[in-house]
């Protein structure tokens, strides 16, 4: 049930994106989706401040609806919640919003819709019991953290390796998905072949990216500043490249998107989520093993820690890069195939994590790998069990609030070192 | 296709109500950025409480407008007081995440149900304009054959001029001062001015105060002239738009910003209007556009603009080279 409201919590903070790209002539819209399916045929009103109806209409079968009015200005928008199935309900209790309509431009409404079983109270008293809510929030953020550790080894090994604050790393994990959506829905293959192109992909995309784009960056010694800001152009870019080619909406792999949960005795876990912790956990400690056992793996640590010495000592430090990149793409284009199975795929996904992976890092340490890896863990954690105090949609404010309390009691982050920071 | 339009909303652009706010946003972020060396990447957020400070003291609290002002430069001081105690020891990349991670944060809360009683949510908040536009005076706007405003935004267009004819005076003022020549120098090499004895640290929390401050103005002129605030026009997407106007322009210039904005927004404008009467009238398939898709084009420009610009001008139009090759390690 808590996954219910972080769907519709991510549902509300990415409704109104696609403003961008908005349609002309006046007019209100919007999608219902509850736990990550369409709500269709709910009956929805549109009226003028006075009263007189505009339109009215019902949800179609991808949840959308939408409703033309005539001129710019205040309308009231009633979602009738008699027309909501069975179970669902208005998480916000407001079926009824007055907004306003600007000239040229559809307005999205939102209803925030969640499941609740049928008599009882909305938030406190939310029974299982409360120990079981805390077990189920732990579990949550343990496996959000994993998907944000995916994305945080390779944005922290970049880092380290080239000094890159890399702000397109989001766009990576957007990569992976829209790849995965790709194979999996326009071309029909199962989600798991789909997952396992896209991941190969992924490490494509790094590697052409740092062949072709940052490789030659560095060898015109453009300034690290100058890169973090062109790694951000590159981002807008790519964003905006796949909302021209995707759409503004959410959409949803073809496979595993309702999956019943298993009963575990104290949560209720849907067996994907377990597979893909699974998944995370294996090739996670195994990128960590390769990184303290193998030859390249030192050489890759060797030019974290001093990029000149380590040339010195005879290491190619531009192939570890290279590598690092190939690495880091396909961890985060793993990390962006978990993040479309677990709540749908939109071109904003990317961006939207990449501020929790850039808090994960700078937790654990800016350039540490391992530091990277206790971060996400943190952070994932923060994000959810502090919905046990604030209210879910301020969840994210609670994990990036604890990056800025971090930083200023322990600036270097968990396992970083002093002389990185001054 | 009608190019009359096309050319004027573009001409329009080059003096209208969004280059102002830009312009304004831009002189504050080049304090940081061009002269300082700081990497703000929250700018929206100063701009954003600026406007919310102002519209929740007016339309929530039911206070003057004046006293509306007063509470959100305020607010300004303060967000800029918590961003840099934190950061502004630390390695310029950690204000750059911290400043992103805020800018967010102060969007969330903007938007955010349990405070929809005093910030109006995600509808954000209206009817906090009356008492600026009871002070028009104009009577009537100007209509010519190619360009035509209000008397409404010729209203706003004037006041937001003068406010950056006043902020440029202050930052040539400033920056011609011996705080201006340590602030370049705190950028240049921050251990070399500390070991002149100067608090370095102090110096750059002065320097995120008062470019937070000028971009301020920027957030009353684009709440006004809209007459109303919403959080999520306050996105991590207007600050990159703000940089991409600094550089270019030519950070460190001071008219670069402005010169900037007028440059950026002419541009965009025209794209914005073109594309989507290109697609509309049929030279563009729908195959390969639709007036959709038109929108994200902007911002897939704008992407690639600031690339290249930094790639191969990081100076920008009138930038001096020598004066912004940054380097964070």
């Amino acid at each position: 049930m808590m996954v219910t409201a972080f769907l519709a919590s991510i549902l509300f903070v990415l409704g109104p994106g696609a403003t961008g790209a908005s349609a002309q002539g006046e007019g209100l819209q919007g999608t219902l989706i509850n736990n990550n399916q369409p709500v269709a045929g709910v009956s929805i009103k549109v009226s003028t401040q006075d009263g007189q109806l505009v339109g009215q209409t019902k949800s179609g079968p991808d949840g959308k609806w939408s409703v033309a009015v005539p001129k710019a200005g205040t309308y009231k928008v009633d979602l009738d919640v008699a027309t909501l199935p069975q179970g669902v309900v208005l998480l916000n209790n407001r079926p009824s919003l007055t907004l306003q309509v600007f000239a040229g431009s559809m307005r999205t409404a939102l209803f925030p819709l969640g499941t609740r079983a049928a008599g009882q109270k909305p938030a406190e008293d939310t029974s299982p019991g409360t120990f079981a809510r805390v077990l189920d929030l732990t579990y949550t953020g343990i496996h959000i953290g994993l998907i944000i550790a995916l994305a945080a080894l390779g944005l922290s090994l970049i880092f380290g390796t080239m000094g890159l604050t890399n702000f397109a790393h989001g766009e990576l994990i957007t990569f992976g998905a829209m790849m995965a959506f790709i194979f999996n829905v326009y071309l029909g293959l199962p989600v798991l072949a789909a997952g396992v192109i896209a991941v190969v992909l992924g490490a494509v995309f790094g590697w052409v990216q740092d062949r072709f784009f940052w490789g030659w960056l560095r060898q015109r010694r453009a300034g690290l500043i100058g890169m973090m800001i062109i790694s951000i152009g590159l981002a807008l870019s790519l964003r905006y490249i796949t909302l021209y080619w995707f759409r503004g909406e959410t959409r949803q792999y073809s496979q595993y998107v309702a999956q019943p949960g298993w009963d575990l005795g104290l949560i209720v876990v849907a067996p994907k989520n377990l597979a893909m912790d699974l998944i995370a956990i294996v090739v996670l400690v195994a990128v960590s093993l390769a990184l303290v056992m193998t030859r390249l793996g030192k050489a890759t640590r060797a030019v974290s820690t001093n990029p000149a010495l380590a040339a010195a000592s005879g290491i190619n430090v531009d192939r570890i890069i290279r590598l690092v990149w190939t690495i880091g793409g396909a961890l985060a284009a793993l990390s962006g195939v978990m993040l479309g199975v677990f709540q749908g795929v939109n071109y904003q996904m990317g961006f939207q994590i990449l501020l929790l992976v850039f808090a994960a890092v700078t937790l654990g340490g800016l350039g540490t790998a391992f530091g990277a890896l206790l971060g996400s863990l943190v952070i994932g954690l923060a994000t959810q069990v502090s919905t046990l105090w604030i209210p879910t949609e301020l969840k994210n404010v609670g994990a990036l609030a604890v990056l800025i309390v971090v930083i200023l009691v322990r600036p270097q982050g968990i396992l970083g070192r002093r002389e990185r920071i001054g | 296709m009608n190019w009359d339009v096309i050319f004027s909303v573009s001409l329009e652009s080059l003096v209208g109500a969004t280059t102002v706010v830009y312009a304004l946003a831009a002189i504050g972020l080049n304090v940081h950025f061009g002269y300082a060396g700081l990497l703000n990447f929250g700018q929206s957020a100063f701009l954003g409480v600026a406007a919310y400070g102002m519209a929740m003291t007016v339309t929530t609290f039911d206070q003057p407008f004046w006293l509306g002002l007063l509470v959100g430069l305020g607010a300004t001081v303060v967000l800029a007081l918590l961003l840099g105690i934190p950061t502004l020891r630390l390695r310029a990349d950690y204000l750059a995440i911290v400043t992103i991670a805020a800018a967010e944060i102060v969007r969330l809360l903007f938007r955010s149900v349990t405070l929809s009683k005093w910030t109006g949510g995600s509808d954000g908040l209206q009817a906090f304009s009356q008492s600026f536009y009871a002070l028009n005076p104009y009577s009537s706007g100007i209509s010519t054959r190619l360009i035509s405003f209000s008397a409404r935004e010729l209203w706003v267009i004037t006041v937001g001029w003068v406010l950056v004819v006043v902020a440029l005076l202050v930052v040539w003022l400033l920056m011609n001062s011996p705080w201006g020549r340590v602030v370049k120098a705190i950028r240049e090499d921050e251990d070399a001015v500390r070991s002149l004895g100067k608090n370095v640290f102090a110096y750059k929390m002065q320097a995120l105060i008062l470019g937070g401050v000028l971009g301020s103005l920027g957030g009353y002129v684009f709440a006004l002239s809209l007459a109303a605030i919403q959080p999520d026009t306050y996105g991590t997407e207007f600050t990159f738009y703000m940089y991409t106007i600094v550089i270019l322009g030519g950070a460190a210039r001071v008219l670069g910003p402005v010169v900037g904005s007028m440059i950026f927004w002419l541009l965009l404008t025209f794209i914005n209007a073109l594309l989507p009467a290109l697609v509309s009238a049929g030279v563009i398939p729908t195959s390969i556009m639709t007036t959709n898709q038109a929108g994200a084009v902007g911002y897939i420009l704008v992407g690639i603009g600031l690339v290249l610009l930094l790639i191969f001008r990081p100076q920008g139009i009138f930038g001096d080279r020598k004066e912004v090759m940054l380097d964070a390690r």
